[in-house]
């Protein structure tokens, strides 16, 4: 008898014993509900199996969503394995490569993954649970109710009757799936809100090849890619004869306005690309900072704007004010910079083409290099790798398509990789915005009218026109202008809001100030009137604003740190999440220091402790370092900053302490990779302002002259 | 091309390359030592940090020819088994998040505990400075250091006894 795929498979279960589920989780495509017996190893992808567990008691489950350092490798099966009942030790997390047929939302981006699914997870895991307690009360002839289960265990009502799932997984595997199941309540939860370290740990702390960067495949060769310096400038032509006399060179092509050098080894396609002569059309035109700030001026004062939100009447209330509030405020490009810089592995041959690298968003590289070759997508196989950061630069598939296209050119394996100064020159940076902010007062101090105008270069709209404090005052206007700039921009961790509440939330201290006003009272005031007497549409729950807002004012003491520390509010909403913070700066040898944040987030249930510190205090230095150091600059189309010794990145040595809470009030969880980002520069401005009386309205802060603009 | 031998993790190793390849290069593309990270490639972020005869070093910017006879560890070479006092701490305070960093903080923080077995505070944030973590896990480093530093002399002092 010949042997197929298939039967060897089912032989190989009835081996090992193996139970795996096909179903739901994580969106599952497929229709199934059935259940297999098979090995997931061998063939996980036909069988659409993602929790399996083996006769030895080990619980095998895949991740499908693409890790970026955002712990979602640790977090999602947490949730499957609190279900499930199962001791985390037994539990081996495995990344799934992309498949469409199976997985939706297979992409990292937006803090969603866990929004997306909480209630797939649980049911993966409580499903599974459900059915071995059914096996096991089978077994003991004894009702299923008056089992339960512990750690990997079902223990009947008498004595003596206990059995591990793995004893169990043969017989569950022939029960019908059912269609509802029960979750654990909140009070029973073992694992969800523990401290669960990182399924990658040992991996990382033993230096083992899991990054993109340390593919290496079969006949592989290496590639960098020489892209215009100025961005606007076309490529005219270029002379690459002294590179190819260069050691281990194999090729110079040319693609798209690009060169590519491939050779045998990084170091000689690096040492080989300097010879490389290339010539572009004239740059003398093109956009420098002084463009930039031309281009503000003009959006500040045009009447082509795109009027984003209008409550009441903003014009006729500001006229009738007792006194008014004005403030600019803005920000430069910033270079995404993740530790790993872009690469991609790319091997097209006729019928097939092989993808592995970092990616954000494996399913948009898959369609996208299909388009670019014509080939069919399933012909196009994506291998996500762990990924050395991403903040949104991931997002954007440019480098993977540059692999494939050069693949497809030079017909062979090829590991395109961006050095760290092409990966900061090479464009899609958070977009610079100017914002302007007006408010006008009644004679008691409270703000009848509220406007905001944003200006973004390549930023779409640059507003969140219906986040608080939107709803809670009757006259808003909010408009938003746009410039198309040659320089590329994408998602940077927390789009938008990631300068947007730093400006606004700067802005609101200066309303307070001038008010004669609390700055946390006034935001609790104005979320009383928006729970009683909202006006307009809103997007956030006031409860859940005024929660994070009073606990952030308990434990950081707000008001009552004595003169000698300074302090700074800020609270914002975000991917869904709700976080407020206060800054503590003091005067150190004569110079304002930051030297604390306290943070209250409210994001649901906390799935695991430490991801989630880890998520909140990364975020806050994120924002602390960005609005301190953060500059990309331009001359004629030519970033200025081209590495680390011109580009500053925040140090260990000059971090703020971080203490984070969180509300954890068992709300199904919503986004922490992003959300604890966009409160940290307003908290900064404000405690900086407490400490020294000078308002800070220009990014970056530190060793720039801060005068209103 | 020349025919350099070298002393890696302890094993005698042999390559051809350019003397003038930084060491970084020849781990990672000709010995597929793939731990020790490029960042920077200009001594800035500390991500290719290994050890010179146990001394700290960026392999980045060190012409492989320039090593000759001296040992040289890499984050392979550290420990297999994640048992050094540094990965275990940094592994009981779950430090890394994109982890990316890391092989280099390690191999700092390793070193820097070699030179001074009860740092302080301020010598921790200062001997971890020159290693940039872009996640921001620096606060964990810190106290993983420390901890580090506490497992190290519990398990000196069983030794002894
Ligand atoms: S890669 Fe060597 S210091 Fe950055
Ligand atoms: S853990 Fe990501 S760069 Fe340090």
């Amino acid at each position: 008898m010949k042997t197929t795929r298939r039967s060897f498979i089912q032989k190989t279960a009835l081996l090992t014993g193996v139970f795996s589920l096909g179903f739901d989780w994580f969106d599952s495509k497929a229709s199934t509900g059935a259940i297999q017996q098979m090995n997931p190893v061998l063939d996980a992808n036909r069988f659409n199996a993602y929790l399996a567990i083996e006769n030895t008691g080990k619980v095998i489950l895949y991740s499908p969503n693409p890790e970026i350092g955002q712990g979602i490798k640790t977090a999602f099966p947490i949730v499957v394995a609190e279900e499930l009942d199962v001791d985390w030790k037994q539990v081996e997390v495995r990344q799934a490569h992309l498949d469409t047929q199976l997985f939706e939302r297979q992409l990292t981006g937006g803090s969603g993954a866990l929004k997306h699914s909480w209630d797939r997870l649980r049911k993966a895991g409580a499903t599974a649970r459900h059915m071995l307690v059914q096996a096991a009360a089978q077994q003991w002839s004894v009702d299923p109710s008056t089992c339960k289960t512990s750690k990997g265990f079902v223990i009947g009502p008498n004595k003596g009757q206990k059995l591990a799932y793995g004893a169990l997984v043969d017989a569950a595997a022939k029960l019908p799936v059912p269609a509802e199941v029960a979750y654990k309540s909140r009070a029973e939860y073992q694992l969800i809100g523990s401290f669960v370290k990182g399924v990658d740990n040992h991996r990382v702390l033993t230096g083992k090849p899991q990054y993109g960067l340390d593919t290496q495949r079969p006949g592989m060769v290496i590639a960098q890619i020489v892209r215009p310096a100025a961005f606007g400038a076309t490529l005219t032509s270029f002379d690459a004869s002294e590179v190819k006399k260069m050691p281990g060179i194999i090729d110079v092509v040319s693609f798209k306005n690009k060169v590519a050098v491939v050779g045998k080894s990084t170091w000689e396609v690096m040492q080989a690309r300097k010879k490389l002569v290339c010539n572009y059309s004239d740059t003398s035109n093109l956009e420098s900072d002084s463009t930039h700030q031309k281009w503000f001026d003009e959006g500040m004062k045009t009447d082509k704007v795109k009027v984003e939100r209008k409550d009441g009447d903003f014009h006729a209330a500001i006229a009738k004010a007792a006194k008014v509030i004005e403030a600019t405020y803005e920000c430069p490009f910033l270079s995404h910079s993740p530790m790993e810089p872009m690469n991609f592995f790319a091997d097209v041959k006729p019928g097939s083409v092989l993808l592995v690298g970092p990616t954000q968003v494996p399913q948009s590289a898959q369609k996208a290099v299909a388009t670019l070759l014509g080939v069919p997508e399933n012909t196009v196989q994506v291998e996500l790798t762990k990924m050395g950061g991403g903040f949104g630069r991931r997002l954007n598939n440019d480098y993977a398509l540059e692999a494939a296209e050069l693949s497809s050119i030079i017909k062979m394996p090829v590991k395109v990789m961006w050095t760290r100064e092409d990966d900061m020159t090479g464009g899609i940076y958070r977009p610079a915005v100017r914002y302007h902010f007006k408010a006008g007062l009644n004679e008691k101090g409270e703000m009848i009218a509220f406007y905001l105008r944003g200006v973004g270069l390549n930023a779409g709209n640059s507003t969140r026109q219906d986040n608080f404090p939107v709803g809670a005052i009757d006259n808003v206007l909010i408009e938003s202008y746009n410039y198309n700039s040659a320089i590329t921009t994408g998602p940077w961790r927390a789009p938008i809001t990631n300068f947007l509440a730093s400006a606004e939330q700067s802005f609101l201290d200066e309303v307070a100030v001038a008010a004669g006003k609390d700055p946390v009272q006034m935001r609790l005031d104005w979320l009383q009137r928006v729970k009683t007497n909202p006006v307009g549409k809103i997007t956030y729950e006031p409860d859940r604003f005024i929660e994070v807002i009073k606990q952030v004012a308990e434990k950081a003491k707000w008001g009552k740190k004595g003169p000698n520390v300074h302090q700074g509010f800020s609270v914002y909403f975000s991917h869904l999440s709700y976080v407020a913070q206060v800054a503590e700066a003091k005067i150190v040898d004569g110079e304002p220091k930051v030297t604390h944040v306290t943070a209250v987030t409210d994001c649901g249930e906390v799935i695991n402790r430490s991801g989630a510190e880890n998520q909140v205090i990364g975020g806050i230095i994120d924002g602390y370092g960005h609005a301190m150091f953060g500059k990309l600059s331009f001359d004629k189309g030519v970033p200025q900053q081209k590495n680390f010794d011109t580009y500053k990145l925040i140090r260990g040595n000059e971090i703020p302490t971080v203490e984070a809470h969180f509300v954890n009030n068992g709300i199904a969880p919503t986004g922490l990779g992003e959300p604890a980002l966009p409160p940290t520069g307003g908290a900064v401005a404000n405690a900086l302002y407490a400490a020294t009386k000078k308002r800070l309205y220009k990014q970056p802060f530190a060793g720039l002259d801060n005068a209103n603009l | 091309m020349e025919s350099i031998e070298l002393l890696i993790n302890r094993k005698k190793v042999k390559v051809e390359v350019d003397p003038n390849t930084p060491l970084l290069w020849v781990l990672r593309d000709h010995l597929s030592l793939l731990g020790t990270k490029y960042g920077c490639g200009i001594a800035q972020c500390g991500a290719c940090t290994v050890w010179i005869d146990g001394e700290p070093m960026r392999s980045c910017v060190l012409p492989v020819s320039t090593v000759g006879k001296s040992s040289v560890t890499t984050i392979e070479g550290l420990n297999e088994k994640a048992e050094h006092p540094v990965q275990v701490a940094w592994d009981e305070l779950d430090v890394p998040q994109c982890g990316y960093c890391q092989a280099g903080q390690i191999m700092t923080a390793a070193a820097l505990l070699k030179k001074n077995p009860k740092p302080s505070h301020d010598d921790i944030v200062a001997g971890m400075s020159g290693n940039i973590c872009r996640c921001g896990t620096y606060h964990r480093i810190h106290k993983a250091v420390k901890r580090a530093a506490e497992i190290a002399s519990v398990s000196n002092s069983t030794k002894k006894k």
